[in-house]
């Protein structure tokens, strides 16, 4: 069952050519990353499915509602099913972690509660369950600038996790990141979606880590999709195709099949 | 460890947020006091309030000029401009050379110390005060307004020169001193030139400033211009129409040199 | 590599341009100080005698200490109305920035609007302000503090609507991705990452603000600019004098406490 269904989505800035008629069907459960070089339309693509950005043309449907047609309270309502982390982590730097976790929550609440920050304890509960899973359950208090590169990413993911989403938006989670940090981190969403059956759709540009960890790729040259396969099938000629560089000067291994 | 938690702290206790708290709680605890300790002499707030909006509406809409001509005031605006560059001119020439002292890189800690404490009491007297001492000696006019208002203008401006002197590149300077240049060469070959950009938009940024120090000038201090004229529609003729006419001008005018002053620093960010 | 000729060009240019600069330099000082009938020798000449004025009448007499509680009552005054009118201009520039901000405005419009009145109350001198308040609430302690209130809001404004767009750009993305309303977004992700700016801010205006009210209490009649006035036309030169030196201690002593505590809240 497609849980996320894109089909000719189009998306123009001035005159600049984003995304061209793009089609796309993610399985509830899968691991699918978008590889393109910068530039070619992933970032796009991937805020189109939340309306960060607006598409101009196209559909795109997520568990059988068509997004493009929402109004904004069911846009938001959609949202809180959808989880989203950041090449730049995106959290409120002076604040603690169990603060950004609960941010999570916040399509959940009325407003006046969500703008004053009166949180249940079920839902303080739950953050600290979450945050105890993730990891850091020794940094709840910690101010989010304080911390390193590793531990802010896993607080992004904790606060996307206490959305329960059926679905994780990645955009570059672990470009920011040393390639230690980077393992763990992919390890993590890997483990998430297994084991909570969370659909996970990422950006990367490493190759080689898209291939170890997803299920299906999709490649993205100029804004059109180059590639839509299993992971393990991805041959050189087709990356070389994806970056549009000639074969021999990318950094890339073939999987033996 | 779970357990039946049954209050989860949320907010950090640092010194910053703790600091952050105390200082907005006396801020704003020291304005409510206020509202009890002011003397308003009893005005009639509302009626006061009422008279201001329609003074507001008939300036935007009755502008008047009776005490004077268009181009008269158009000279006041001159005069005004002429006070804001000299004063500028001079703070610059004043701050480019001390400048040169105060800056950590070029120069020795005690004489960087002495002038930063000389700046500090400079710019703690009041631009205003400092023109009526000068007016004491020579008379309220332009001497005793360019001279006091130089001031401020030295003040703000060696500390953004020195700043700009201090951002070179070490390494160009010691490159330079190991070929045999003495410090004047350096200076003036090296640490002026590359710092040129940002001279000149601080200059203008401060002859923004001192435009609007000019007007007031001109109000309180007996310097002649715009600001003498608006001082003159409000509190000798009671013209709300006059009051009108050189607000506008002088609005245009700071709008202008606004806009020079933000293009002028995207120049700079460009550059870098 | 380019020839000693093509190298003599750039010099020759690069020391015309200088030259022409100096020259622009030159012609606009001789003309604004024919214009302003200023001279430089009158201006030389009058700093011994501002610096001789000072050396005598910063040492207080018995005339000047008997003024100084009236001094020290209008000193209060005004810093009180320069905290005041801080504050209350921090409180309504909070609400222009988010409307004018990129990341937090409801509408472009609305940005635009709020901008432009944001620019409007900064353009117009302090001074200029409170010669309009004058016409109406004529010599009262509220024409200062509604002027101060103006320009501060208008300065803030832009000041703080800079500083959401720069420090809580991502944080609201991350916010408005999972589905958090505007209110709760600006409330939870703005408000925390713009306090400790917002109070920074606070308290370099507070600084400027003493300076100002001073300037405006000459006009207003108010305040310790009043006072300096009374004593400067009654030639009390120690009294002016020690008003000076109240001046600069109370703006040194509130730089000091603000220096130390935005190094801590920053």
């Amino acid at each position: 069952m497609a849980i996320l269904e894109i089909k000719h989505l189009s998306k123009r800035y001035k005159d600049v050519t984003a995304l061209s008629d793009v089609s796309l069907k993610v399985h509830a459960g899968e691991f699918v990353t978008v590889i393109g070089r910068s530039g070619a339309g992933k970032s796009t693509l991937l805020r189109c499915v939340n309306r960060l950005v607006e598409a101009n043309a196209g559909t795109i449907e997520f568990d059988g509602v068509d997004v493009r047609a929402l109004k904004k309270r069911d846009l938001r309502h959609l949202r809180t099913h959808i989880g989203m982390i950041f090449q730049h982590f995106n959290l409120v730097p002076r604040q603690t972690v169990i603060e950004n976790v609960l941010h999570g929550l916040l399509g959940y609440k009325s407003t006046l509660a969500g703008v004053l920050g009166l949180y249940t304890a079920e839902e303080k509960e739950k953050a600290f369950d979450i945050l105890d899973r993730v990891g850091l359950e020794d940094q709840v208090h910690k101010r989010c600038d304080q911390l390193s590169g590793g531990q802010k990413q896993r607080v992004g993911i904790a606060r996307a996790l206490i959305q329960e989403p059926h679905l994780i938006l990645c955009d570059e989670p672990i470009a920011s990141l040393d390639p230690g940090s980077a393992k763990k981190i992919m390890d993590r969403l890997q483990r998430i979606s297994r084991d909570m059956n969370i659909t996970i759709l990422m950006n990367l540009h490493q190759v080689d880590v898209a291939i170890r960890y997803s299920d299906r790729i999709v490649g993205v040259r100029e804004g059109r999709v180059v590639y839509d396969d299993d992971a393990k099938k991805l041959k050189k000629k087709t990356v070389a195709e994806i970056y549009g560089s000639e074969a021999e000067e990318i950094l890339f291994e073939e999987q033996a099949v | 460890m779970k357990g039946t938690r049954r209050h989860i702290r949320l907010r950090g206790r640092s010194a910053s947020s703790v600091a952050l708290r105390a200082t907005l709680a006396v801020l704003v605890g020291i304005t409510v006091a206020g509202f009890f300790l002011l003397d308003t002499k009893h005005l009639n707030v509302a009626r006061a309030g009422a008279r201001l909006l329609k003074d507001l509406g008939s300036m935007m809409t009755h502008p008047a000029a009776l005490h004077f001509s268009i181009p008269e005031a158009l000279k006041a605006i001159l005069v005004t401009l002429c006070l804001g560059f000299l004063t500028t001119f001079l703070g610059a020439v004043l701050a480019l050379v001390f400048g040169l002292f105060a800056a950590r890189n070029l120069s020795r800690p005690g004489l960087v110390a002495f002038l930063k404490g000389l700046v500090a009491f400079i710019r703690a007297v009041p631009t205003v005060l400092w023109v009526l001492i000068f007016a004491i000696g020579a008379g309220l006019g332009s001497v005793a307004a360019i001279m006091g208002m130089t001031f401020h203008s030295f003040g703000y401006l060696l500390k953004a020169y020195s700043e700009s002197f201090e951002e070179i590149d070490g390494e160009i300077i010691e490159a330079l001193k190991a070929s045999g240049a003495n410090w004047l060469q350096i200076v003036t070959r090296a640490v002026i030139p590359s710092s040129m950009g940002p001279i000149i938009s601080w200059t203008f940024m401060r002859f923004e400033i001192n435009f609007t120090n000019a007007v007031a000038m001109g109000a309180a201090a007996g310097a002649g211009g715009i600001g003498y004229d608006l001082f003159m529609a409000s509190g000798f003729y009671f013209n709300t129409g006059e009051v009108g006419t050189i607000t506008w001008l002088i609005l245009l005018v700071a709008i202008l040199l606004e806009i020079g002053a933000t293009r002028l620093k995207r120049t700079q960010h460009v550059q870098r | 590599m380019s020839t000693p000729l093509a190298v003599r060009e750039v010099l020759v240019r690069r020391n015309l341009t200088f030259l022409a600069g100096l020259a622009v330099v030159g012609a606009l000082t001789v003309g604004s100080s024919l214009v302003t009938d200023f001279s430089f020798s009158a201006g030389i000449a009058s700093i011994p005698k501002a610096l001789g004025w000072m050396a005598v009448n910063f040492i207080p007499n018995a005339r000047a200490l008997r003024a100084l509680p009236n001094i020290g009552i209008k000193l209060a005054e005004t810093v009180l109305v320069s905290i005041m009118a801080t504050v209350l201009a921090a409180g309504a520039a909070l609400v222009l920035a988010i409307l004018a901000s990129r990341t937090t405005r409801p509408h472009p419009a609305a940005s635009a609007v709020v901008r432009l009145i944001a620019s409007v109350c900064r353009n117009i001198p302090v001074v200029a302000w409170a010669m309009i308040f004058l016409l109406s609430f004529g010599q009262n302690v509220l024409t200062g503090l509604l002027s101060l209130f103006i320009g501060t809001v208008g300065y803030l404004a832009r000041a703080y609507a800079e500083a959401i767009d720069e420090t809580a750009d991502s944080a609201v993305e991350a916010l408005h991705a999972s589905g958090a309303s505007w209110l709760q977004t600006v409330a939870q992700a703005v408000f925390p990452a713009l306090m400790p700016q917002l109070t920074s801010w606070m308290l370099y205006m507070v600084e400027t603000n003493i300076r100002d009210a001073t300037l405006v209490g000459i006009l207003t009649g108010t305040g310790i600019g009043f006072l300096f006035d009374v004593y400067y036309k009654s030639m009390n030169y120690s009294s002016a004098a020690l008003v000076v030196i109240g001046v600069v201690i109370v703006v040194i002593a509130i730089e000091t406490a603000s220096n130390a505590l935005r190094k801590i809240i920053l």
